[in-house]
């Protein structure tokens, strides 16, 4: 439910311009390979693409077109080490689209303490 | 760490109420619509069905509160669900993923425990999630800064 809110300035303009800047990491997590490949990068520090396919029925293009949609978010960093590329996990992403849900936990701190004024009269 | 800690929102309160007093404010409908801000009168909540109310936020009376009671199990659990960010007039938002709302009460010391999770924020395309984000940061920190007059007030 609830408000859109226009014309707004200051500090509130400020967190939707954070807040919209969350929306790539949500997306770029709204899948499941994509998902599995950042669990696995989180376990497993800088890895390769053959790595990362090793045990899956992932191909090594799909895996290759899930980093880059994940490096375009900025959730997956590459590394060179000698002629191979490895890829690792960027936490910094994740941690602001946490802090969006926080925004939307406000709306809950909000609804729960009308509902401890309604019943506690 | 945990990955999918993007998709939910978990809070909880201790009410100095007891179970059956917090029970009635959150399955009546217009006692519910009371203290949450929608128009209810002789509405009820029905598992299966949806129940839907104008907003009486000022200057959010244009939108409408639109919800699909999943349970209802008396003094243990509420649920609906909805769609957060359906805030467009002009959009049909029918289509379109929704969210989950639990609320569960447990008795503890000196009153009861309510506990709110809304999940599913995953599956929710950017743009609404943009939505819902904005209208959140938008109205609600206002909503705060009243409620937190409201209370501190003796």
């Amino acid at each position: 439910m609830s408000p859109r809110h226009s014309g707004a300035t200051g500090p509130v303009a400020l967190k939707k311009a954070a807040l919209r800047s969350s929306a790539p990491i949500f997306a770029a997590l709204g899948d499941e390979t994509r998902l599995r490949i950042i669990a696995v990068l989180c376990a497993g520090g800088a890895l390769s693409i053959t790595q990362l396919t090793t045990g899956t029925e992932i191909t090594r293009q799909a895996v290759t077109k899930h980093l880059h949609i994940l490096a375009k978010a900025g959730m997956v960093n590459h590394v060179k080490v000698g002629r191979e590329r490895l890829w690792e996990f960027e936490p910094a992403p994740l941690t602001e689209a946490r802090r969006s849900l926080e925004v939307i936990g406000q709306q809950w701190d909000y609804a729960l303490r009308k509902l401890k004024l309604a019943v506690e009269q | 760490m945990t990955i999918t800690s993007t998709d939910r929102i978990e809070r909880s309160i201790v009410l100095k109420a007891p179970r059956s007093r917090v029970w009635r404010a959150l399955s009546n409908a217009e006692e519910f619509g009371n203290w949450f801000g929608v128009a209810l009168k002789g509405r009820t909540f029905t598992a299966g069905k949806r129940t839907q109310g104008k907003i009486t936020h000022p200057g959010y009376e244009h939108l409408t509160w639109d919800v699909l009671i999943e349970r209802v199990e008396p003094e243990r659990l509420l649920s609906w669900r909805w769609k957060p960010g359906a805030v467009d007039t002009a959009v049909d938002y029918s289509k379109e993923p929704d969210t989950l709302v639990e609320f569960e009460l447990k008795d503890v010391d000196g009153g009861t425990l309510v506990t709110v999770v809304e999940s599913g924020f995953d599956q929710v395309p950017e743009w609404r999630r943009l939505d819902a984000f904005r209208m959140n940061s938008g109205g609600w920190d206002i909503q705060m800064q009243n409620i937190e007059r409201h209370v501190a007030t003796p």
